[in-house]
């Protein structure tokens, strides 16, 4: 089966995707081998549902964003792995959040991943997974310059060999 | 959620997943299908050869597509879209 990337896209949305080739400056392949065996590696996740914890973390920045569409929130979360489905808000103006409240694991399955890593299929899971919030400006320049640093040191602390990045 | 976006974008390793958007491991309170979809992206993790790999996972979306289609879209137009809109219907 060959999927189909815009079967769910709006038709009119789709040359704003199709055929745009890479970022300015980014035009050859990151290449990173990754050596270890499953069993042995620690694995983290990252989703750009705008995931956050309500009871200790502020929301994504959607005021901003609602009066400079342009605009999307740069920021992250550390989402625990432990957090419960209860203790999980959404914040991402793109995509209806009424599954995504009902059983986050549909964006970030932290709790599928620790129950991998207690059948031994990985060797475990960070105790702080990822979330951003997807839409974001064109130029990208506060991710390069301050997201994904931060993002990239956050998950050598956590001990994490492999990232599986989830786009919503 | 969009592998050809992330080939042109040079991703090193790709899953692809046919599901609206919102869903990249399934259907909400499916086990098995985000099993399924998870158990993909960790073996195209550790076991990819070289850059530009890419594996679609092969499951269709078990709802109607116009329903599917309807469903993962916000109740209110994102503020871009919003835009958007009101610049087509101005003179």
């Amino acid at each position: 089966m060959l999927v189909d990337s815009f079967k769910f896209l709006p038709r009119s949305f789709r040359p704003f995707y199709e055929g745009r080739g890479p970022f300015s400056g980014e035009e050859n392949a990151v290449w990173a081998p990754f050596e270890k065996r499953l069993d042995e590696s620690r694995i983290a996740l990252l989703s750009s549902a705008g995931l956050y914890v309500k009871s200790t973390q502020p929301s994504f920045d959607l005021e901003h964003e609602q009066t400079h569409p342009d605009w999307g929130d740069p920021s992250w979360r550390a989402i625990p792995a432990s957090a419960r489905a209860a203790g999980i808000a959404v914040a991402h103006l793109h995509i209806n959040d009424e599954d995504l409240l009902a059983d986050p694991e549909i964006a970030l399955p932290a709790h599928l991943l620790g129950r991998l890593a207690n059948e031994g299929e990985i060797g475990g899971a960070v105790a702080e997974h990822v979330s951003v919030m997807g839409f974001q400006e064109r130029t990208l320049s506060d991710w390069q310059s301050k997201t994904a640093p931060e993002l990239a040191a956050h998950l050598r602390d956590q001990g994490a060999d492999g990232l599986i990045l989830a786009p919503v | 959620m969009m592998p050809s976006v992330a080939e042109e974008r040079l991703a090193p390793r790709i899953v692809g997943v046919e599901f609206p958007f919102g869903h990249p491991f399934g259907m909400p309170r499916d086990r098995a299908m985000q099993r399924r979809t998870l158990e993909l992206a960790l073996h195209v993790l550790a076991g990819a050869a070289r850059a530009g790999t890419r594996v679609d996972l092969d499951v269709e979306w078990p709802v109607p597509l116009r329903e599917a289609y309807r469903s993962w879209q916000p109740k209110v137009p994102s503020p871009i879209v919003r835009r958007m809109l009101e610049a087509r219907q101005a003179p």
